[in-house]
């Protein structure tokens, strides 16, 4: 990947104020699955320090383009054509390479391609809804799909989820291990969604929120989303030798 | 004014939500032709070094009922206690194990089975052992951050009684939570996520 020496020293601790609680009783489904008692402190040891990486070996032509890899011959699936692109960081700001992001959305029309799913619009016979991408050198990934449509759910009596694409992305080291979701910019569900509002910090959300990126639109073909994903950095290794035992 | 630390801020974490499997798991929920198979479907091969281990694993909500939209996946050493991964600085792991696996809970029974080998005891930080170990990270509706924990084995009673991870819990009473119970071929072991038996987790 690069001259740079195998990053193995632990995690930086996770800002557990900035991320989502467990317990968020608006998002109704947490109230039973959330840990009532404190999480046990844990400063990592080699299996929260190492992880799996996966080779470009695993990616098949089509993994990034949602658009047609589900799609019958000669076929494309319906709705608005996007780019969506960024980089994979470390809290350090330095780019993740090699990191496997694997993405899921329900098509234009808000339908998920799934046995348990039972919204009335209908699903796009081109359209399946899953796709995924390793990052470069750099911690560059793009991939290309539709965008997808908002969509009811059984929380509230009349609650919408914002337009919205999953992401679950491996760093290096498995307690780098992520999944969160992408909302587009200007979506006016985003901040009446009970499970955007889980994540206390409104500058969090923020973060969550991809914006339009003429720059990279490709004129006459697909607009472009810019998402930037930030995994948690590690600390030097220089004196993880001096430890003590306790 | 001090200089700034510079450091970005984590992105924020999202449940996996119902339909985590279109993503992690497509063959699994009936999106064929994508992908040939699901990752970290199967685990082992006929190469793979140590004892075979079937993990039978359910997610139970604070009622007790079995978590039917769940994912778990592990991560562990080899046989030999090394980690198939860029930061294992010890030696080589077994190259025919990648030490990762994924599975969905079943979508009946809320069962994930796994089939992998034993792990090998791996060096605590100050060098003492730990007890073999295999890591789980456990996403699911309802989960809006991914919970850590750790699955122990009950035939590793000495082992167990000198793991410096388990002797940090205060309440010696919720050391089970975190060890499988060994059944012929396999280790049973249920996940609570709330209440009388909750399951110890980790801020790790």
């Amino acid at each position: 990947m690069n001259d740079r020496k195998p990053d193995t020293g632990a995690f930086f601790t996770r800002d557990r104020t900035w991320q989502p609680p467990a317990y968020t009783p608006d998002y109704k489904t947490s109230v039973l699955r959330s840990p009532q008692r404190a999480l046990l402190a844990l400063d990592n040891t080699l299996s929260e320090i190492t992880g799996p990486v996966f080779g470009h070996a695993i990616l098949g032509e089509l993994d990034n383009d949602l658009i047609h890899n589900f799609a019958r011959p000669g076929e494309a699936a319906i709705g608005e054509r996007i780019i969506v692109h960024g980089r994979v960081l470390d809290e350090s700001g330095r780019g993740v390479p090699g990191a496997l992001i694997e993405v899921w959305q329900a098509n234009a029309g808000g339908r998920y391609r799934h046995k348990k799913e039972g919204y009335l619009a209908a699903l796009d016979p081109n359209f399946g809804g899953c796709g995924r991408c390793i990052t470069d050198e750099h911690g560059n990934y793009r991939f290309r799909t539709v965008k997808p449509g908002p969509y009811p759910w059984p929380n509230g009596p009349n609650d919408w989820r914002p337009a919205h694409i999953h992401f679950s992305v491996f760093g290096q080291g498995f307690a780098q291990r992520l999944i969160t979701q992408m909302y587009f910019e200007g979506d006016p569900l985003i901040w009446r969604c009970p499970i955007v509002r889980t994540i206390p910090d409104r500058r969090a959300v923020e973060l969550l929120i991809a914006p339009l990126d003429m720059a990279n639109t490709i004129p006459m073909d697909a607009r472009a989303y810019k998402f930037d994903i930030v995994l948690r950095g590690r600390r030097s290794t220089l004196f993880e030798n001096r430890l003590d035992g306790n | 004014m001090a200089q700034s630390l510079d450091r970005l801020k984590e992105s924020p974490s999202q449940t996996a939500g119902p339909y985590v499997h279109i993503g992690l798991t497509p063959n699994f929920c009936g999106i064929g032709g994508v992908y040939p198979a699901d990752l970290g479907a199967s685990m082992v091969n006929d190469k793979t070094q140590g004892e075979r281990i079937g993990l039978e694993i359910r997610v139970l909500d604070g009622t007790g009922t079995p978590l039917r939209d769940a994912l778990i996946e592990i991560w562990q050493a080899d046989a030999n206690g090394l980690y198939n991964s860029p930061a294992e600085l010890r030696g080589a792991a077994d190259p025919d194990f990648l030490g990762w696996g994924r599975c969905p809970s079943d979508m009946e029974t809320g069962l994930c089975s796994f089939q992998t080998i034993k792990p090998g005891r791996v060096p605590f930080r100050d060098g003492r052992l730990m007890a073999p170990h295999v890591s789980l990270w456990i996403v699911a509706r309802g989960i809006n951050i991914g919970l850590h924990t750790r699955l122990y084995f009950s035939d590793e009673a000495k082992a167990n009684a000198e793991d410096p991870i388990l002797a940090r819990i205060e309440q010696r009473i919720r050391v089970p939570t975190l060890i499988a119970e060994r059944k012929g071929g396999s280790y049973i072991f249920d996940v609570h996520l709330q209440g009388e038996k909750e399951t110890v987790f980790f801020d790790s």
